[in-house]
């Protein structure tokens, strides 16, 4: 099945000149989070260039998905700095930083759960096609926002099931759907937080198809604990444990590198290891 | 000077019943998620039947029983009621509460009729606990309980009483206080509640039934709120109004203090119920601080209906100014946590 | 195909004709139908009530914003209403009394704006609270500014002012039914567009997941706060529209009844469907006007009804009315009329009961003055009798009993239904 690439949207020019410069298109700079007195993220350094999938791995409790929150707005941090194409982004608001052309998905499902699998998708396109608030303008009017939905429901294959409300779908088809509304907006930044959590083995790998064929030529970062799924889908693999990044490379580097067998991977690699090659 | 003594005195006297209510709704709110509309009712239906157990069995016993028995109606309401919209949300759970405050109204009038009822306090508590006197050298006296009336009739003598119902209700709401911190801080099931407060689900899988607990912290709540309804009714006045003036106003406190707060609801409260007091007693208005000032206003200034309000007539509004005030400058209330 | 169920009538572009213009149709006939002074009058009511229950439930049902002040904006915008009414039949104004409730509808919309900006800083129960407490510092300001809100009597003004506008002098009170119906007709189509714009559907998406909506590049708290404005804009409409047909306007209209009233009927009438406030504004009307006479509980017997609502059928009248509809285009409907007649005959029996039983105290506490005998359901009930009260009890408890029987069977019926439906549907969407 081809991946059609997503029709122009409203391009975020001050990131994706950055970018076409040769500059990263997110970088983290020292970047430190405390929650009162404990130290979440202690001091991290990232830098990702445009197109690459980064994988992000780590112990439970490591502070991924804090990391994750701090690159979308959720919560400022406490020091450091985070650049977007070049753009300070660290301290915005969510909204601010999805204009500019960053977008995530949630752990937890997070849809809009009484509109119908279309009305997710339009709402997701909406502000990129530049509708904002606007009141004068029949939905079923906008042809461009309309063929953008029906577009995202067959790239998610989920166009059978267009009126149905995202509430009465199943828990993988909730999760397609998340991703459907998290690239919507166009954006070339994309966060997806655990993806395939909760799915059975059959339902990751057909899931790790799509977000593949979805996120063609954007950036793309994912927290991962599924190790099959790490290594399918990544061009580098940070390493993230106390709140640190202790290694960001390609996943043979990382699967060799001392530091990191010590601290996270060891046996869990010789196992994943051993179920893929058995394949 | 004893002027302010006796205002403040009151003022701190309102503050804590006020927290007393705002207190029971905090912490049912924090439990729970529920902000019950119909705190202020079982409040009402308190000092009404504390009313009628004082005239069986005499006002001591009924403070313990009133406070029980509205107890018992609120966690029967919780568990027939409440618990079935639990899992609508939060929004239907305030709407179950606010369709209760209306039965509540329509059969306290019903039962005790719409005019007011008279409730009062017990002997012991009908004298003033202490008097100040202002003697006319302009010292200030001290007399436990009421001053000799020779001394208040002489000339330039100002005796200011304080109401020992006012002093009972500070004891009575203090001792609560510390009643209820011991019991979540220093019992088994106080640690339970705390643990649920945050982590129900985590408190379930260890075996503690946490249905049963919001019964009865609902329940506390609600009989808390009877407490306080007894000291309340007493001390004022037991009509069918009285839920719903108290009622916006514990709301103004909690937002105020920040939802979720104790602390803040303390505070909230005692603020509130100090500058209402005392704003109530202030006779000054804006035309006369204009006069003060040896400046004459026109003609149509001295008129003016907002120049010549004073400010016991503004009082009615001051906890709500507050309330959008902090809502502009300090939105998460006075002590309030970061909203999750 | 199934009717789809949120904000939007049948897909076919001639049913929603047809729909359309049967409203109109109503709104025209209705007072040639029940042509009483009374009936006239009602219906106006109804018409204020509609747009003010829809008004509040672009913030409830549609923005997930539960608002316990609404009548600030309703209430102002008839005070403004007024005092304009009063300016034009001083002769200080000219403008043409048909135009008076657009007026109120820019007073509302102006307070919305300067209120709204603080109220929607929050959402969820701490919104609710602000609301309540942003009605009460309006009520309380209704006794302090007594220019602006004439103290205890209130402001009245004529609405035969000015010019009659090609011989309408809205003397009669027919004549403001109809500019009541126009407005209502108006406003009804507009708000409904409203739920089919870009902004309407984000409003949606707010409700639902708040968080999310962020994340999709909008503001959150701009969207709550021109939701707002726009209801506050349709409550003022209400507003002046009660102000030229009440003519006169008192504190009671920005109070906290008022305001849980909108929210009581709302909510009945369903808050989940587009036409569930229409339903909520006409029983708004009857039950103050009509429900009020008949007997002395009814505020009791309206927060029952509302809790059981609120436990029940949460989506309100509109919702139980959908979910029969769903089941009849399946054609299952038929088989229930047995378990709803079940419902309805025991449904009534507790009913008698407990409405004795209420009556009967309701007339020892109000009325003993005439005598101990109350007439109910054509029955003459002796409120010092214990014949009554035990016939009442013995009514009720029967009638509990049967009807506990009677929703368990239905209830399980129900179930089978719309588990028979689930796999109709699936089986459709896989062909």
């Amino acid at each position: 099945m081809s991946s059609s690439k997503p029709t122009a949207v409203r391009p975020h020019d001050a990131t994706m000149s950055h970018v076409h410069a040769g500059g990263h298109a997110l970088e983290l700079r020292q970047l430190r989070k405390s929650f009162g007195k404990t130290d979440i993220i202690r001091g991290v350094d990232l830098a990702v260039r445009a197109g690459e999938r980064v994988a992000i791995i780590g112990p439970n409790g490591a502070g991924k998905s804090t990391l994750f929150n701090l690159i979308s707005g959720r919560f400022p941090p406490t020091s450091g700095e985070i650049l977007l194409g070049g753009v300070r982004i660290d301290g915005k608001k969510p909204f601010e930083i999805n204009r500019l052309g960053l977008s995530r998905s949630f752990q937890i499902t997070n849809i809009f759960p009484k509109l119908s699998v279309f009305e997710n998708l339009r709402c997701g396109v909406l502000w990129s096609l530049g509708y904002k608030y606007t009141l004068f303008r029949f939905l079923a009017d906008l042809r461009d926002a309309n063929d953008r939905a029906e577009e995202l429901m067959r790239m998610i294959r989920l166009d059978k099931k267009r009126d149905t409300l995202a509430m009465n779908l199943t828990y993988a088809e909730q999760r397609a759907l998340e991703i459907g509304i998290t690239i919507a907006g166009g954006a070339q930044v994309i966060l997806l937080d655990e993806p395939t959590a909760g799915m059975s083995k059959s339902e990751t790998s057909r899931f790790i198809d799509l977000i593949r064929e979805v996120t063609v030529g954007k950036t793309l970062l994912t927290v991962e604990h599924d190790m099959g799924v790490v290594f399918g889908l990544a061009d580098k693999i940070a390493v993230v444990v106390y709140g640190e990044v202790i290694a960001f490379d390609t996943p043979d580097a990382v699967r060799a590198n001392a530091k990191v067998q010590e601290a996270y991977l060891g046996s869990v690699l010789a196992d994943e290891q051993a179920a893929t090659a058995g394949h | 000077m004893e002027f302010y003594i006796i205002s403040m005195l009151n003022g701190l006297s309102y503050g804590l019943l006020l927290f007393m209510l705002s207190s029971g709704l905090t912490l049912i709110f924090s439990m729970m998620g529920v902000l019950n509309f119909a705190h202020a009712s079982f409040y009402m239906v308190g000092a009404y039947v504390g009313y009628t157990l004082t005239q069986v069995i005499g006002f001591w016993p009924a403070l313990v029983i009133a406070p029980l028995v509205v107890g018992l109606l609120g966690a029967l309401f919780e568990r027939w009621s409440l618990r079935k919209v639990h899992k609508f949300g939060h929004v239907p759970e305030l709407l179950v509460t606010f369709g209760l405050s209306y039965i509540i109204l329509e059969l306290v009038q019903l039962v005790w009729g719409r005019t007011a009822v008279q409730f009062r306090p017990p002997e012991i508590l009908r004298e003033p606990a202490f008097t100040l006197i202002h003697h006319a050298d302009d010292s200030l006296g001290f007399a436990w309980g009421s001053a000799p009336t020779e001394v208040c009739a002489l000339a330039q003598t100002i005796c200011s009483q304080f109401p020992a119902t006012r002093a009972f209700m500070m004891l009575v709401a203090i001792s609560m206080l510390i009643g209820v911190w011991l019991l979540l801080t220093r019992t088994r099931i106080g640690l339970v509640i705390q643990a649920a407060l945050t982590h129900p689900e985590t408190v379930e899988t260890l075996g503690h039934n946490v249905p049963r607990v919001f019964m009865l912290v609902f329940g506390a709540g609600t009989g808390l709120a009877g407490l306080a309804g007894v000291i309340g009714g007493s001390t004022f006045v037991t009509e069918p109004a009285m839920a719903m003036t108290l009622g916006s106003l514990i709301f103004v406190v909690v937002v105020v203090g920040g939802l979720g707060s104790l602390s803040g609801a303390f505070l909230a409260s005692l603020i509130i119920g100090v500058v209402q007091t005392f704003a109530v007693a202030l006779d000054h208005s804006l035309i006369g601080l204009v006069q003060s000032l040896g400046i004459t206003a026109s003609e149509a200034l001295q008129n003016n209906s907002v120049m010549r309000l004073t400010i016991s007539q503004v009082a009615p509004i001051l906890p709500y100014l507050f309330l959008v005030l902090i809502l502009i400058f300090r939105p998460k209330g006075l002590l309030g946590n970061r909203e999750s | 195909m199934m009717p789809k169920s949120h904000y939007a009538f049948k897909p076919y572009n001639v049913a929603r004709w047809i729909i359309w213009s049967l409203f109109a149709l109503v709104l025209l006939m209705a007072p040639q139908v029940f042509s009483s002074n009374l009936s006239v009058s009602m219906l106006a009511q109804m018409g204020i009530a509609i747009i003010a229950c829809l008004s509040y439930n672009i913030l409830l049902g549609q923005g997930g914003m539960l608002s316990f002040g609404h009548a600030v904006y309703t209430g102002l915008g008839s005070y403004v209403a007024i005092h304009t009414l009063l300016k034009v039949s001083e002769g200080a104004m000219n403008l043409p009394v048909s135009l008076i409730p657009l007026v109120g509808g820019l007073a509302g919309m102006f307070f919305a704006v300067l209120f709204g900006y603080v109220t929607t800083k929050k959402s969820g129960t701490t919104f609710a609270m602000i609301t309540l407490g942003m009605g009460e510092l309006v009520f309380a300001m209704s006794l302090m500014f007594s220019e602006f809100f004439g103290g205890e009597a209130g402001i009245t003004a004529d609405r035969m002012a000015g010019e009659p506008f090609m011989g309408i002098t809205y003397g009669p009170n027919i004549q403001v039914y109809y500019l009541i119906a126009v407005y209502t007709f108006v406003s009804v189509a507009l708000m409904f567009a409203f739920t089919r714009t870009p902004l309407g559907r984000i409003l949606n998406a707010v409700r639902d997941n708040p968080e999310r909506v962020e994340f999709i590049g909008y503001n959150t708290q701009i969207v709550r706060y021109l939701a707002f404005v726009i209801a506050g804009f349709f409550a003022g409409i209400a507003g002046g529209l009660a102000a030229i047909q009440f003519e006169i306007v008192t504190a009671e209209v920005v109070g906290p009844v008022r305001s849980g009233g909108y929210l009581l009927f709302t909510f009945l009438g369903g808050a989940t469907f587009f036409f569930g406030p229409i339903i909520g504004g006409v029983l708004m009307v009857l039950a103050f006007v009509l429900f009020s006479e008949i007997t002395k509980a009814w505020l009791l017997y309206l927060g029952l009804i509302f809790l059981f609502m609120v436990m029940y059928a949460p989506g309100g009248i509109a919702s139980l009315i959908m979910m029969n509809l769903r089941v009849a285009a399946f054609g299952r409907l038929r088989e229930l009329w047995v378990s709803y007649l079940g419902l309805g005959v025991t449904g009534l029996v507790v009913f008698t009961g407990a409405g004795a039983l209420i009556e009967m105290v309701y007339h020892l506490q109000l009325s003993t003055a005439m005598g101990d005998t109350v007439q109910f359901l054509g029955a003459t009930l002796n409120a010092r009798s214990p014949d009554s009260w035990f016939g009442g009890v013995f009514i009720l408890l029967t009638g509990l009993g049967l009807f506990e029987l009677a929703r368990r069977h239905f209830r399980l019926q129900w179930a089978e239904i719309q588990t028979d439906i689930e796999k109709e549907i699936k089986r459709r969407e896989t062909q």
